[in-house]
This record gives C-alpha cells, sequence and structure tokens, in this order.
C-alpha cells in the first residue's frame, strides 16, 4: 500500500480534469527512456522500450529519437523518429514537422508529417498540415486540413528469368564480358 | 448516416480517371472513405472543413451578419482556399456554398476558378426548396463512384436559394454549367473550369 508502483505514477488524467497539488506531486519524472513505462489504457501500449514527454513538459528544438516516443506535453521544433513510432497523447501539443514509421495522433499536431508506414488520426485529435505516408486512418470525429499524399511502397520487379541459351551459341569466357555489356546497354538505351 | 446515389459525383469521377497523380481539392472535411476512394486512384486529396472554418470566423452571434464584417471576412479569406493559381485539378464543394452571403460567395468562387486548373471539375450542391427555413447540413464521404455516405451535421439557414439561371451566373466565369435536379430537392452542378 505504501510502495506505490511506478506506472501508477505516470499514468495519464483525463484532460478535463484539472490536477491536483497531491496528483502533481505524484508525477514523478516526466520525461523517460526507460523500458515499457507507458501503461496508459487509452493509448497503445508500444511492444519496446518508449520514452515519454510528459504532459507538464515543454520542449523546443530538435528531437531525435531512436526509440518509440510518447509526447503528452508540447514540442516546438523538429521530431524524427525514422524507425520508430510516435504518439502524440490527447495532451500533447506539437507544433512540428515530424518524420516517424508511424505516427498515432490523440492530441494536436501543427506542421508537416512524414511517415514511411501509417499515419493514425483518432477521434476528437487534430492534425494540420500535410500529410506524406503508406497509410492513413482517420476516425470520426478528428480534424484535418492539409494535404494527403500517399506512396506506395514500390514492389520490386521479379527478375526475368534467363533464357536458356543453346550450348553451341554460347560466347567463349574471355568474349563473354565485351558481349554482355554491349547488349545490356543497347537495351536499357532503347527503354 | 444515410445514403444516396449521385449522378454528379459519376460525373466528377470520370474526370479522375483522366491521368494519375492529380490533385483533388475536398470541402467536406477529411473523412476514412473519400481518403481511401481518391487516394486509390493515385491521387494527392487536400481536405479541409469549410463550415467548421466558417463557423470559427462567422459562428459568434448572426452568422450572415459577420459574414459582412470586414476585419471577420478579412480573417477568414487569410486561411480560406489561399493556394496558388492553377493548384487543383478537381475540387468537391458538396453544399458549402449555399452558406455564404451573396459579397462573399462571389470572392470565393473567384478563388475556385483560381484555384483550379483549366479543363477540370467541380462538384457542388444546392437545395432548391425554397419554402424551408433551414435545410440538413451533411459531412459528405464518397462510398464509390456513384455513392455518397451522408452524415448529418444539423441544419441551418441558407444564405440564398439557387435556381438554374442565378447557379449559371454565379458560375460564368467557369468553361460549363451542368445540373442534375434530384428528386429530394437538390441540385447536383458540375463546373468544368
Amino acid at each position: 500500500m505504501w510502495n506505490r508502483r511506478k506506472d501508477e505514477e505516470i499514468a495519464f488524467k483525463p484532460a478535463s480534469a484539472p490536477p491536483t497539488p497531491s496528483a502533481l506531486a505524484k508525477e514523478g519524472i516526466p520525461m523517460s527512456t526507460l523500458s515499457g513505462r507507458t501503461n496508459e489504457p487509452h493509448l497503445d501500449s508500444p511492444r519496446g522500450g518508449s520514452a515519454v514527454l510528459g504532459k507538464s513538459v515543454i520542449v523546443k528544438g530538435q528531437i531525435f529519437s531512436r526509440e518509440d516516443l510518447t509526447i503528452d506535453g508540447e514540442v516546438e521544433g523538429t521530431v524524427e523518429l525514422q524507425e520508430h513510432r510516435l504518439t502524440v497523447g490527447p495532451n500533447g501539443k506539437v507544433l512540428a514537422s515530424i518524420k516517424a514509421r508511424e505516427i498515432v495522433v490523440l492530441g494536436t499536431i501543427h506542421g508537416n508529417v512524414e511517415t514511411t508506414d501509417k499515419i493514425d488520426i483518432r477521434k476528437d485529435a487534430k492534425l494540420v498540415g500535410d500529410i506524406k505516408t503508406a497509410r492513413v486512418v482517420i476516425e470520426d470525429g478528428a480534424y484535418f486540413k492539409g494535404n494527403i499524399d500517399i506512396v506506395r511502397a514500390e514492389v520490386p520487379k521479379p527478375q526475368p528469368a534467363p533464357k536458356p541459351q543453346p550450348v553451341a551459341s554460347a560466347p567463349a569466357p574471355a568474349a563473354t564480358g565485351t558481349h554482355s555489356v554491349a547488349a545490356v546497354g543497347g537495351g536499357d538505351l532503347k527503354r | 448516416m444515410e445514403n444516396r446515389h449521385s449522378h454528379g459525383l459519376d460525373q466528377f469521377c470520370a474526370s479522375l480517371e483522366e491521368s494519375p497523380g492529380l490533385a483533388i481539392l475536398d470541402l467536406a472535411g477529411a473523412s476514412q472513405s473519400t481518403v481511401t476512394f481518391v487516394t486509390n486512384y493515385g491521387h494527392r486529396l487536400y481536405s479541409d472543413d469549410f463550415v467548421h472554418q466558417l463557423d470559427a470566423c462567422f459562428g459568434e452571434g448572426d452568422f450572415y451578419a459577420n459574414q459582412t464584417h470586414p476585419r471577420k471576412v478579412e480573417r477568414f479569406l487569410e486561411g480560406a482556399l489561399t493556394f496558388q493559381d492553377g493548384s487543383f485539378d478537381g475540387a468537391l464543394v458538396w453544399d458549402t456554398l449555399q452558406f455564404l452571403s451573396p459579397p462573399l460567395l462571389q470572392t470565393v468562387v473567384e478563388r475556385l476558378h483560381r484555384i483550379l486548373r483549366p479543363g477540370s471539375c467541380l462538384l457542388a450542391f444546392f437545395h432548391s426548396e425554397e419554402k424551408i427555413d433551414t435545410i440538413p447540413t451533411y459531412s459528405y464521404r464518397i462510398s464509390d463512384h456513384r455513392n455518397i455516405m451522408l452524415v448529418e451535421r444539423g441544419r441551418r439557414r441558407p444564405a440564398q436559394f439557387f435556381n438554374n439561371r442565378s447557379l449559371e451566373k454565379l458560375f460564368q466565369d467557369f468553361q460549363s454549367v451542368k445540373f442534375f435536379l434530384t428528386r429530394d430537392h437538390l441540385r447536383e452542378v458540375i463546373v468544368r473550369r
């Protein structure tokens, strides 16, 4: 009873409820990179480690992260998580251009966002800016203003199987390089 | 939520098939179905909730009287349709133009003319039943090239009612105006820039 669990200390409070002094005292460290500390029932729990910017944190500048990040405070500048997921929590206000693998928005973003995988704009979230992504999910009740550019991942074309050559016409090893280079070069130029 | 068949949308979608990589403007606010529909053609979609924007600028007090207030109009125009000339290859305007008072409507139509490329299409809806005070407003979502999902957003008094002649006058700078009058007193209009 006296040893309060750490994940209870950082649990998100509803946006409408003003924090009481005792609640503020419970907040503990607002920013952390400890694995598995996010335990918000309304946010998708990240699979691995995740950094959290708590709702009382304000950052102005550049954020570069090599792990998933949850922002529930205010950020102004740029945010880059090339291979990871960014979650903007319900209290989060991000005035920044963002690059990430995946972005989940529950709060507010003003700025252009670019993901290699997916952008998920949840109910009551607000995103004003241009989106460049492979997939986008917009829930009813979300507000979005901006351009949506879906970038589809290019599927590599299967290489055509080499045509079987008659053994008799196969060039001698010394001449192979010369002939094949000329053939490939001519083909590409025509295209 | 209700569904309706739309000849106007069918015509609009025919223009989407002309070439990939078009830029389409949607003033109904972002919805998953419209985003998926348009981007599946390989087009880009610019989404904005025009009615939300109107409410944000003119919502407090008398909605139409506010639209004659110079400072409020200036603030609205600073954020509305401020794109470069010829930015779009199509515009889904839906029923939003009905809620603009005549001087502001004229300015908005001029902007639409400016930001659309020559030959591109604009789809707009206008209620034609003049006996009612308020008309239902909707969030419009494309189901497929002929069908729209309508999500009601309450009722509003339109600024004015339009007939074919007044619509032709409104879009006089455009190349052509085509009408589809539906059974539910809705005039679907396809305007070609």
